[in-house]
């Protein structure tokens, strides 16, 4: 073998090994065969450890539906639930307030809610839900997911135009009372709606989709 | 007489055994030819400025914040439930904890500065071009990791900022095309930030990221000890050399001359940053923002919300990038990762400095102009 490396500088080329009698194709092979062999084994040691990582069975367990009495939601003023951990807001809107949502259409990235990702089929409608006094979104900016803050009075501190809805603290996006995205925010498309169900009148079940009329 | 010789006799004795102790280690350890090569026959040009002081503060910084780190540890606990009690636990009981905690808070701030303040003078000075540029992308994988152990570290007080911060810059891992969401949530091990996030962050903040950082310093030094400093005028020292010791003519050694002069660097840094840890720990708002006072609510994002100073110029290039609207009928949807990846590439241009500085002069002193831009060189 000694002789085989020395040939080899002083050609300054690798020999061709399968006319070179001096190489034992056998141990070469076996060498070869054993680097590939070990090199998959050390891949798959790193599967565990790439996977512990994932969510525990813990995490996964923890995402159960939440019931909430919503008969104390006065006109015009919203609550927050936790669900899976994500802060859900349940809006009273007022007449004035879903009057105000046809209005703006042109200024919004997605008014009739075309990306279906953001809300189950039967809130794909004006307002964002089953009735159109209450929303329920996941207030969870679509940009880097803060909590965006409730802005539900017309004007005030966020000027003259403004005509209630949501702006994220974080990076500047603003959504109205139905939580669609307006133009020129850095969150591409509209909050969330989760799926939701009423019990009775005054029961709401965050977590649970509505069963749709066929 | 007779006592003047014993005392001779007597430091001969001494040296002797020093010296023999020495030989005893350096046939068995290079110790002797590696202070050498790295300290007392380590030639480096004399032409050092001011802008010279910030290498060495910043191996200052590393040890300090590993030495306040350790003690911190010793404290602090890494569940959501303890997490922010404990800071406070360290801050009002442990004798002394307070001051070791803001050490080490005001100095990953400091750590900034001082990167920031080298990195800048890398760049006036030419010292990433040839024959430095390992010396330069060494460098830019520090500071990487420099940003990743203050994004990691500042989750661990569980406040308000930590947990927003950390809900942020998670979820711009989710910006990236098709496989985004799922990395961001084998990050959090978690569908939200939760006590898996903060404990695995704590084992990248303290474990995984300080040993990739002290390898990638011990780099940083190796190389350029190989290739030697730059300086000011942009000259090479190892051009012009005597001709029998071989000696750089335009060269010192480091020790004593620098470590002489690095020393009083370094008193004029402890100066300051004592004086911030002792007067001003919080620096208004902008070491230690007033939100990460209050302990982490998932259900509520501060009204004000801001990252760190350091990362200001990121922040804003984040905001300011628009998203993708979308592809309605080829099934695009609408993404944020314009906005995420001009983030991120901000960060990697400055590995590109090399090869897109094609200038026949290294130094801004010679640059046309370069003066009027830039008094304090």
């Amino acid at each position: 073998m000694a002789e085989n490396r020395s040939d080899k500088h002083q050609d300054g080329s690798h020999a061709n090994s399968e006319s070179n009698p001096n190489v034992d194709l056998d141990k070469r092979n076996f060498l070869i065969a054993s680097s590939v062999v070990g090199a998959i084994g050390c891949a798959a040691v790193a599967v565990p450890f790439v996977k512990s990582m994932t969510p525990s069975e813990r995490a996964k367990a923890a995402g159960a539906p939440v019931e909430v009495d919503i008969s104390k939601i006065a006109p015009g003023t919203m609550m927050t639930v936790e669900w899976r951990g994500k802060p859900v807001w349940i809006i009273n809107r007022t007449a004035e307030m879903t009057a105000e949502l046809g209005k703006h259409d042109a200024q919004l990235t997605d008014p009739s809610c075309e990306v279906t990702s953001q809300q189950p089929s039967y809130c794909k409608n004006a307002d964002r839900s089953i009735k159109p006094d209450l929303a329920v979104i996941v207030g969870i900016c679509t940009h880097l997911g803060c909590s965006p803050s409730a802005k539900l009075q017309p004007k005030g501190d966020m000027g003259d135009t403004w005509s209630g809805g949501f702006f994220c603290p974080c990076h500047g996006s603003k959504f109205d009372l139905a939580g669609r995205v307006f133009k020129g925010s850095p969150a591409p498309i509209n909050l969330v709606v989760p799926p939701h169900k009423y019990l009775t009148d005054n029961t709401l079940l965050i977590g649970v989709d509505t069963e749709e009329k066929a | 007489m007779t006592n003047k010789t014993v005392i001779k006799q007597n430091k001969s004795a001494g040296a002797n055994l020093l010296e023999n102790g020495l030989n005893w280690v350096d046939e068995r350890f290079p110790l002797t030819s590696n202070i050498k090569a790295h300290l007392t026959e380590y030639y480096t040009p004399k032409n050092f400025n001011f802008w010279y002081y910030f290498g060495s503060l910043s191996l200052l910084v590393l040890v300090l914040q590993i030495l306040t780190g350790i003690f911190l540890t010793m404290h602090y606990k890494p569940d959501a439930e303890l997490a922010f009690g404990s800071v406070e636990y360290i801050m009002r009981d442990v004798p002394w904890g307070w001051l070791i905690r803001y050490m080490h808070s005001t100095g990953a701030s400091m750590f900034f500065i001082v990167v920031y303040m080298h990195m800048f003078r890398g760049i006036i000075y030419g010292s990433y071009r040839t024959p430095r540029e390992l010396i330069w992308l060494f460098g830019v994988g520090i500071f990487l990791c420099l940003m990743g152990e203050a994004f990691f570290g500042y989750l661990l007080p569980w406040g308000q900022m930590s947990y927003w911060g950390a809900q942020v810059i998670v979820n711009l891992f989710s910006a990236i095309p098709f496989i985004g969401p799922d990395v961001s949530e084998w990050l959090r091990g978690d569908y939200l930030v939760s006590d898996a996030t903060l404990n695995r962050f704590f084992a990248f903040h303290v474990i995984a990221l300080p040993f990739v950082l002290v390898g990638l310093v011990a780099a940083h030094i190796i190389a350029l000890h190989e290739v030697g400093s730059n300086n000011p005028d942009g000259i090479e020292i190892k051009k012009l050399k005597d001709k029998e010791t071989g000696i750089p003519l335009d060269g010192i050694p480091f020790h004593p001359y620098y470590t002489v002069k690095d020393i009083v660097g370094v008193v004029v840094f402890l100066m300051v940053f004592s004086t911030v840890i002792f007067f001003a720990p919080e620096m208004g708002g902008y070491f230690l923002e007033a939100n990460n006072f209050v302990p982490a609510n998932p259900l509520v994002t501060p009204a004000h919300i801001a990252p760190v100073w350091y990362f200001t110029p990121y922040y804003s290039i984040l905001r300011a990038v628009p998203p993708f609207p979308g592809v309605g009928f080829l099934g695009i949807p609408p993404s944020l990762f314009p906005g995420v990846a001009a983030m991120g590439l901000s960060v990697m241009v400055f590995a590109l400095l090399p090869w897109l500085d094609k200038s026949p002069v290294k130094s801004i002193r010679y640059l046309v102009g370069g003066v009027d831009y830039l008094y304090l060189q």
